[in-house]
């Protein structure tokens, strides 16, 4: 601009963006690969002018003006460009000439993200980098008293059981007069939580199923899936490999017709059945999938016209009541699999959790409660939900798995818990710890992301793209130029080294407290942490 | 590491042999403690198979409390045994008033109970008796209950039995167990010595249990009373005997699917497979982890052993009939039963239980793999 220009409000400079282009001039070679690659456009080939001046002590020798010009990258300072740190020009460039750094003053851009009145969207999680979780540590080590085991060599059982399971008396009881048992499934403690067909791209949810499917058959892990919102492609429907998935449900019922018509042609229960409630990363809003993500192939699987929003209520509509939302829905979905396969609500962490709990502890048809954090991830929803709304998980699964203790049902409503396990990388001491403050399994989802296929979204604000369909690593893209960077294959491939690396961290840290035979749920006196508020708070040991 | 000697006996014998064996696998308890239990007793309470024993520590006052306490549920003294306590005091034994083991007759009215009520009222008493004593520090019971005496205390098992003078002629049992403390903990509690005795059921356990937290919970949310205390972990041995033979109605060959059930291919391929994969998932907080070797007795005087999954503690189980031994190292057995078949003594492995039933004629191993007893 010249400096006698009117400035508009939302004119920013270079310093009000998060992320600035470090650019290098010299090692450029003008390939124009990095602006090619930009998801969002926030870097252009520029034509720049410098003027040099040529003066001299001598007076009598010619003063002279002399104007360059030269070509180079340049980054566009307009909201809709702010770069948003994804670093592809980084990967595309190949002379290292280009990097985005994350402004360390305070950025101003997110005071304009609220153009014509709407306020940013985004996809990712909250932006907080801290972990309570991180900060647990298993202080119970077994050595002289009682021996450590062996985790590479000792056998172990860490299985977990997703239904209802009866109260021992009631159990024999049943057995005894063969009366109705419900379903229980013994599964593998970490889940790949819901992520829709939609949400990720072909490639990304052939991957996961995949990767899951030769867990189960090849190695004999019985890891699950959930669905997320979004249906679940036909031929899957009526596959054998159904039985490693869970079909979820919720507010939009989106897939469900096409669903409940394949019931009879299924060759395999699914594993389960998800009633989504609630979402950790926007809790009391209900699922989005904006247009840009709407292809033929979503409309289709998810049965709705192309190229709309699908915004889902943020509660059930044809509920109204805590008793009709749990009670009926629970009860027609057990029906629909002829009370075979088990039915469970997924709500996010909320002070009003433990309501829906101990409503469940009277249903006899509720399998389980799985319940999101705060740090869950979402592939779109309003900044303000995502970063201000929620409770933590840590001490929502502590109090419930407490609440249950008191009335002795601890066994019989498993509980499982998702959101930002392993945000930090530290996902087996995550897990472990909420295991042991009493969660019965974990459910991932950025970190399957992250792990499975390089997403690059971080706590920082970086890229969070997802909902607008520009994912520049192809995983939450309907664009068939974006998703054929990710090869199925390799998501597979990169599911299963999750999963095996996962499985040997968790025997590492089991057994040194001298646990193999059985997963070590609510086992509290192994943890400590350093914070006297949370360990008061989460009633495990303060310790210095 | 604790150590425990066991023995079931045609005749009636001394606690002192059990105290032997203890003296004898010295080196693996540090004689911080010793817990006895005496059932199917000989000698004086021969005759009195009915009338509930109480046993246990008690101050002047605690007595004087407990003498009215019992007179106004309508207790009366029948029999009892003063252990005579000898004025020098010696180092590492605490001083205390009485250690009490007192028959009692009945209550008239409650003639006309069930065996299930009178059970139940005794352990009630039991509880109340350990709730009046922890509130005023003047007495501590062990056990309330017909045919059973307990004695509990701090100090080398030898030279705690010489002081307590054990020996004496009236103290003999066909069923002992003894249990050689290490002390694990700084502060003793005489609540933590194993023998754990509820209702008839008895166990003491070698190691520690790593899954006990859990199990504590679990034990104390079955809305039954005598699931409590817990000042040891290993006191949840005894309840989840006594939760899964009498809360559900299990057979002793259940007792280790219980507490370690087989791993699902194993299951699957056992006879009882579905009966067994929906008793491993509802009872699962009750999987201990180990390293345990438990020893224990049944009301009808069945003594066994089992170990936990990994097996990690020692123990072995040898005799002849009319007389076996449960002990935590062969050195135990050769002190108490020299004159044994010794190629006869076997160690139960992991998926083992070992029992000698009230007959004494012989141990038989029951493994987890075989068919059950089952109620079905």
């Amino acid at each position: 601009m010249s400096s006698n220009r009117k400035l508009e409000p939302s004119s920013l400079s270079l310093n009000d963006l998060p992320w600035q282009i470090r650019y290098s001039n010299e090692r450029c070679t003008l390939c124009g690969q990095c602006t090619a690659v930009c998801p969002v456009k926030a870097i252009e080939l520029s034509v720049f002018r410098k003027r040099r001046i040529k003066t001299s002590v001598n007076k009598n020798k010619d003063h002279s003006n002399q104007y360059d010009t030269f070509y180079g990258i340049q980054q566009k300072t307009q909201v809709e460009n702010a770069c948003i740190g994804c670093a592809m020009c980084t990967m595309a460039c190949p002379n290292d000439a280009i990097t985005p750094v994350k402004n360390p003053g305070l950025d101003r851009l997110k005071f304009h993200i609220n153009q014509k009145g709407i306020p940013r969207r985004r996809g990712g999680r909250r932006n907080s980098s801290f972990s309570v979780l991180d900060r647990i540590k298993f202080t119970r080590i077994s050595m002289l008293t009682d021996p450590a085991l062996d985790a590479g060599r000792h056998e172990f059982e860490m299985r977990t059981l997703l239904g209802r399971v009866l109260p021992p008396e009631e159990n024999m009881k049943r057995l005894k007069e063969k009366g109705w048992i419900p379903p229980v499934r013994e599964i593998y403690p970490l889940m790949i939580g819901g992520m829709s067909f939609g949400a990720l791209s072909p490639t990304m949810w052939e991957g996961l199923q995949m990767g899951v499917a030769y867990l189960n058959e090849e190695l004999g892990m019985p890891v699950r899936i959930s669905t997320g919102e979004g249906g679940c492609p036909p031929r899957l429907l009526r596959s054998r490999f159904l039985k490693y998935v869970i079909l979820q449900i919720a507010s939009g019922y989106f897939g469900w017709d096409e669903i409940i018509h394949a019931i009879p042609h299924m060759k395999e229960d699914p594993c389960a059945i998800e009633i989504k409630y609630g979402q950790g990363a926007k809790p009391g809003d209900g699922g989005l999938l904006m247009w840009h993500k709407v292809n033929k192939l979503i409309a289709a699987i998810r049965g709705v016209p192309q190229g709309i929003s699908l915004p889902s209520p943020p509660t059930h509509q044809t509920q109204y009541s805590i008793e009709e939302s749990v009670a009926k829905m629970i009860l027609s979905m057990s029906m629909a699999w002829g009370f075979r396969v088990p039915v469970y609500p997924k709500i996010s962490a909320s002070s009003t959790s433990l309501a829906v709990l101990n409503n469940l502890t009277r249903n006899d048809f509720a399998s389980g409660l799985a319940i999101d954090g705060e740090d869950g991830g979402t592939g779109a929803a309003y900044t303000v939900s995502m970063d201000h709304m929620g409770h933590p998980i840590a001490s929502c699964i502590r109090d419930n798995y407490l609440n249950l203790t008191k009335i002795g049902k601890q066994n019989e409503i498993p509980i499982f818990a998702g959101g930002g396990i392993g945000k930090n990388g530290n996902l087996a001491a995550n897990a472990a710890a909420l295991i042991m403050l009493g969660a019965s399994g974990i459910q991932i989802g950025k970190y399957a992301m992250q792990a499975a296929a390089g997403c690059v979204g971080t706590e920082e604000d970086r890229c969070n793209v997802c909902n607008v369909g520009i994912c520049p690593k192809g995983i939450t893209s309907q664009d068939p130029r974006l998703y054929r960077r990710l090869d199925p294959e390799d998501v597979a491939q990169r599911i299963v080294d999750l999963f095996l690396a996962f499985d040997t961290e968790l025997k590492k840290i089991v057994a040194p407290l001298g646990r193999s035979t059985s997963l070590p749920i609510g086992m509290s006196d192994a943890l400590g942490i350093d914070d006297y508020a949370a360990a008061e708070r989460l009633s495990i040991k303060y310790v210095v | 590491m604790c150590r425990l000697f066991a023995l079931t006996s045609e005749d009636p014998v001394s606690p002192m042999l059990a105290i032997k064996a203890l003296d004898v696998m010295k080196e693996g308890h540090d004689g911080s403690g010793v817990g006895i239990l005496l059932q199917d007793l000989g000698g004086p309470f021969e005759e009195m198979k009915d009338a509930p024993i109480l046993s246990g520590i008690f101050s002047e006052k605690g007595i004087r409390r407990l003498d009215l306490f019992m007179m106004d549920q309508g207790f009366l003294t029948k029999y009892k045994i003063s252990l005579k306590i000898p004025k020098k005091t010696i180092e590492g034994i605490p001083r205390r008033d009485l250690y009490l083991i007192r028959a009692y007759e009945l209550p008239e009215d409650w003639d006309n109970l069930d065996q299930e009520e009178i059970s139940k009222r005794l352990m009630m008493m039991r509880l109340k008796i350990r709730e009046m004593g922890e509130e005023k520090k003047d007495m501590i019971v062990f056990s309330f209950w017909p045919d059973t005496i307990m004695i509990k205390e701090i100090g080398d098992p030898m030279q705690l039995a010489e002081y307590l003078g054990l020996d004496r002629k009236e103290l003999n049992a066909r069923i002992i167990m003894a249990q050689g403390r290490q002390n694990t903990n700084y502060a003793i509690n005489l609540y933590a010595c194993h023998p754990f005795f509820i209702r008839g059921y008895c166990t003491m356990t070698n190691g520690e249990n790593t899954a006990f937290t859990p199990i504590k919970d679990f034990l104390s949310s079955r809305d039954f009373p005598g699931y409590m205390g817990y000042q040891s972990d290993s006191e949840v041995f005894a309840h989840i005997l006594h939760y899964s033979m009498v809360g559900l109605d299990l057979g002793l060959d259940a007792y280790k699917h219980v507490i370690t059930p087989l791993q699902e291919d194993d299951l699957q391929q056992h006879p009882d497979a579905q009966f067994l994969s929906h008793l491993k998932r509802s009872c699962r907080p009750l999987i201990i982890d180990g390293p345990n070797c438990i020893i224990g007795t049944l009301p009808d005087h069945s003594l066994f052993m089992v170990q936990d999954r990994k097996k990690l503690r020692p123990g072995v189980v040898g005799g002849k009939p009319g007389f076996f031994g449960f002990s935590s190292e062969i050195c135990g057995l050769d002190a108490v039963i020299p004159d044994r078949d010794k190629t006869k003594d076997i160690q139960p492995m992991h998926i083992d239980t070992a029992i000698v039933s009230p007959d004494r004629q012989e141990v038989k191993i029951c493994r987890q793999t075989e068919s059950l007893n089952l109620p079905l």
